[in-house]
């Protein structure tokens, strides 16, 4: 057992909703209790769909337990037909009826529906949101494009001359964070380097669709954690390269133009020469000086994070000082991209060690997901969101991709916010007692309303932190109120580290500068 | 239509309203979804889910934007190991139940909650409860219920938890009658009754639950108890086998509602009518002036109830008999007559009630009927509202302070808030 109080996923059956909510013509029938209907909330509130998902659960309960619950699941199924006409069903169980062992993918077949049958078995107690939405779409991908796949070993036919290269968008899906916008962006992007997008799926596709993947000459996979198993599977089956690259930041995109212009044998070089992006300018620009070496902790989904750190680092100059993901099946991107920032990389899918890490770190910035916003909260760090798992507000009205040059504007905009104003960070360090502009106070350009910070003292010690028995001289306590207070928990426990490590006991004006000197970056 | 305060008319045995019984999928939250609540009511508890991944992602949607610093609830997620020995599981609960302690001094009670795969695999929660209650009473007391989707429908995870704490109530000291009120209230709505119930002379009253779960009430033969909503079939029984004993009252919504409810408890305890009239009276004057104006924007408006909370009947009753609005369907997700007789018989005779669920079917009959409104769970409020009809999310009536006199039109508010909207909007 695993003590949760926040999961970063839902279950894998979570995930094949996803996939089947984004696209069309397809029904999921779900064998699952009466209770698991409360995924449908997170697509129509979350996310404000307005049409039910196509999912049709058996809500057994417990009088059906002893009764039989195959016979359910059959009726279920037949009716959702009957009443739906789908092109495709997707059955499968959820956690709990996986466990009554009625084998929905068998029941389903033996109903001789005349429309094909999906089954989807995803394992309940070993794997999450992310691995069923990928298996879901794999599976799909299989069982609809898999009849018209070449012969082993035939070569893919040579695109004739004068025919734009198609490509298909792989990895959006209902409940992705700003998969939405980032489809517009890409296909835009890829419009101007004249290449045609074939099919983009999940999102939006129906399963006649999902049979065609197989005519386009490349994949670009926009989010591997759900893509990738299928663009892997369409490379082995028809030949289809796909891309490496994920669009997010500046110069992420670049590289990917270059890569699918390869890719489609185009040339890139007016697209790239016409770019607008205004992140590079904004972030060379005076104003973003004081953006040097703000100290981020970044967590989130691993093709999140890792683009998040690139940009953190390059674009913007920040100093990475933690990176993790939950998503444990992308642990190795995660290590290699730790690397480059001379961090430990931190894979967990535990809310309680992300949390000790942030406090152990005390980072200027936490970028995360909405999970992070909550150790933000407590510990009065500034935090901006980068990944799923998100709340409503996440999914704006106004267009907001992450992705190409566009994304890039949004992400300045989105990670410089919550941040100090250069110039309200001035004033604060010089004059302490202004009784507007106070120690600690919210930045003043978000305006009230938004949560005061509650960590100033000492935050909870993280578990196998050096212990912490040194006392603080008043004047020294004193001193220290003086620092900034976006750096004071850093000064604290630099301080605090270095009269462990020197054998003194009580910290004095003169501990605390010579810490200061002997941390100075 | 006029309505009658003053006297209910309780026709003694009017004919039993035929009721539509349906199964079929059910779109209903499980009982875990009382935790999100309770964790806010009881204040030193902390409720542990026993479940999956699922149960975990249930509690965290419905939270939903509440941002914690430290919440009060969580799940043990069941992994692999765990299905496989019923012993490792045990084992493995116990760990995390030492580890939760240690991490939360502060807790006083423990809840186990049962959930579907718990229940499935046939995991001994009672048992557990009662080994680990004997390692770490007294400082923490461990009980145990299942919030389960397989045998509990959203409010009924508050009827499994209160029946927990009954057995674990002190017995009554005292021979002299005392009054229970059962059922969360938000904490505003419990302060206007505490001093309704002390101008009528009525001393001695408990609330179950109660803010601090050190602070259980007594119960006892001389206990009488008020139900103060109508999902509580198991804690009322609960209360019945230690000896207590029910008054029957409709619930305490609306004007009525709560008039009647207090007249209950007035009764039972001997208050002068005169006493009844002159502590009610200007409450009920002014509540009622406060529903004026919405009963000219809510009269003859057409409303359809979906299953959600049991809540739906005495809701039903308030809408019709106070605002005068004309009901489609009444569904709840269960229905218990004999708690529910007094509501039934408010009723108009021609009501169509439903009991279960099969929700394709329910929503065919709904797009037929084009009702004014419609009150439904937030999985089919967007969608209809896309489809045109005016939805009211019906999560809310459990979380909003609606009962006794203060909240009655403020209860009548958030029926007539998304009507106001639809008028407004031009766009
Ligand atoms: S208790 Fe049952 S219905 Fe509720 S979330 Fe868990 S598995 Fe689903
Ligand atoms: S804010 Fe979130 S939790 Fe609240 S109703 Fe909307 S979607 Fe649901």
């Amino acid at each position: 057992m695993q003590l949760t109080v926040w999961t970063y996923e839902g279950p894998p059956h979570v995930g094949a909703m996803r996939v089947v909510t984004g696209m069309e013509g397809l029904h999921y029938v779900l064998h699952a209790p009466q209770g698991d209907t409360y995924a449908d909330l997170l697509f129509t509130m979350i996310e404000r769909r307005d049409r039910r998902p196509p999912v049709t659960y058996t809500t057994f309960s417990a009088r059906d337990l002893g009764g039989d619950t195959a016979e359910l699941f059959k009726t279920a199924a037949q009716n959702a037909y009957d009443r739906f006409k789908p092109q495709t069903m997707l059955v499968g169980a959820s956690c709990t009826g996986s466990l009554i062992q009625d084998d929905p993918g068998g029941l389903a077949r033996a109903l001789h529906l005349p429309i094909p049958v999906v089954a989807v078995d995803l394992p309940a107690y070993q794997r999450k949101e992310n691995w069923g939405a990928a298996e879901t779409f794999y599976q799909l991908v299989r069982a609809l494009a898999g009849p018209s796949a070449p012969a082993p070993g035939t070569s893919r036919p040579e695109r004739a001359a004068g025919v734009p290269a198609r490509c298909n968008l792989l990895g959006p899906t209902a409940l992705g964070f700003r998969h939405r916008d980032d489809i517009v962006e890409i296909t835009s992007l890829l419009t101007k380097l004249g290449i045609d997008v074939n099919v983009t799926a999940p999102m939006g596709a129906s399963p006649a669709d999902i049979a065609r993947l197989g005519e386009a000459d490349f994949n670009v996979v926009l989010y591997p954690e759900i893509a990738g198993q299928a663009a892997s599977w369409l490379q082995r089956t028809f030949g289809q390269p796909f891309t490496k690259i994920v669009p997010i930041g500046v110069s992420a995109t670049r590289e990917f133009v270059a890569e699918v212009a390869k890719l489609a044998g185009v040339d890139a070089s007016a697209t790239l020469a016409s770019a607008c992006t205004r992140l590079p300018w904004y972030s060379r620009s005076v104003d973003s000086t004081y953006l040097t070496g703000k100290r981020v902790f970044i967590f989130g989904d691993a093709t999140h994070a890792v683009a998040a750190a690139r940009i953190a680092s390059d674009e913007l100059g920040f100093k990475v000082v933690g990176l993790g993901t939950y998503s444990r099946e992308f642990g190795r991107e995660i290590r290699d991209a730790a690397k480059r920032y001379d961090v430990e990389p931190l894979i967990t899918d535990d809310y309680l060690e992300v949390e000790a890490k942030v406090a152990e770190l005390q980072p200027e910035l936490v970028l995360g997901t909405q999970m992070e916003r909550h150790i933000a909260k407590r510990l009065g760090v500034p935090c901006a969101v980068i990944s799923a798992p998100v709340h409503v507000q996440d999914f704006p009205a106004r267009y907001a991709p992450q992705m190409g040059f566009e994304g890039a504007n949004v992400i300045f905009d989105t990670w410089v916010h919550p941040l100090m104003m250069g110039l309200e960070e001035h004033l604060l360090a010089m004059f302490k007692d202004d009784f507007e502009f106070k120690d600690g106070a919210v930045p003043s350009h978000l305006g009230a309303g938004h949560s005061t910070p509650v960590a100033d003292g000492p935050v909870q010690a993280p578990p196998n932190a050096s212990n912490i028995a040194v006392v603080w001289a008043v004047d020294a306590e004193k001193e220290l109120y003086k620092i900034p207070f976006f750096v004071r928990g850093k000064a604290r426990r630099n301080t605090e580290r270095f009269a462990n490590e020197n054998g003194v006991a009580t910290i004095t004006i003169e501990t605390l500068y010579y810490a200061k000197a002997h941390y100075a970056r | 239509m006029n309505v009658h305060v003053q006297d209910c008319p309780v026709a003694a045995d009017v004919a039993p309203k035929p009721v539509r019984r349906e199964s079929g999928q059910r779109e209903v939250f499980c009982g875990l979804t009382g935790i999100v609540w309770l964790h806010r009511k009881i204040q030193d508890a902390f409720f542990l889910v026993v479940g999956s991944r699922t149960c975990a992602h249930l509690i965290q949607s419905a939270a939903g934007v509440m941002i914690f610093a430290e919440p009060r609830f969580a799940t043990a997620i069941m992994e692999e190991k765990d299905l496989a020995g019923l012993t490792d599981a045990n084992d493995e609960l116990d760990r995390i139940v030492a580890q939760l302690i240690a991490r939360r001094p502060d807790i006083r009670l423990l809840f186990l909650v049962g959930s579907c795969p718990s229940e499935v695999i046939k995991l001994d929660l009672s048992r557990a409860a009662l080994r680990l209650s004997q390692k770490f009473s007294p400082a923490v007391r461990i009980l145990n219920y299942s919030g389960s989707g397989i045998e509990t429908t959203f409010t009924q995870g508050e009827d499994a938890c209160l029946a927990s704490l009954v057995p674990a109530a002190p017995p009554t000291r005292t021979s002299e009658d005392q009054l229970l009120i059962v059922g969360s209230l938000a904490d505003v709505v419990e302060d206007q009754f505490i001093r309704l119930f002390d101008a009528l002379g009525i001393g001695r009253v408990q609330f179950l639950p109660p803010r601090k779960a050190s602070a259980l009430p007594a119960i006892g033969p001389n206990t009488r108890f008020l139900l103060a909503q109508p999902f509580l079939a198991d804690t009322a029984r609960a209360l019945e086998d230690r000896g207590a004993v029910r008054l029957a009252a409709p619930f305490p919504l609306g004007v009525e509602g709560t008039t009647a409810w207090l007249r209950a408890a007035a009764d039972a305890s001997g208050v002068a009518p005169a006493l009844f009239e002159a502590v009610t009276q200007p409450h009920r004057v002014r509540a009622e002036r406060a529903l004026l104006r919405y009963r000219d924007h809510l009269g003859g408006r057409r409303i359809f109830l979906f299953p959600d909370s049991q809540l739906e009947i005495p809701l039903a009753r308030f809408l019709s008999r106070e605002l005068s609005m004309q009901l489609v369907e009444v569904g709840t997700p269960y229905l218990h007559r004999e708690h529910l007789a007094e509501e039934l018989r408010l009723l108009p005779d021609d009501v169509v009630l439903s009991e279960g669920q099969d929700v394709d079917l329910q929503l065919d009959r709904c797009r037929m009927a084009r009702p004014d409104l419609v009150v439904c769970g937030l999985g089919l409020a967007n969608p209809l509202e896309a489809e045109g009809m005016t939805t009211k999310w019906s999560i809310e009536l459990v979380f909003t302070p609606i009962q006794g006199y203060e909240q009655a039109a403020d209860l009548a508010e958030l029926f007539a808030r998304p009507l106001v909207r639809r008028a407004k909007l031009v766009a």
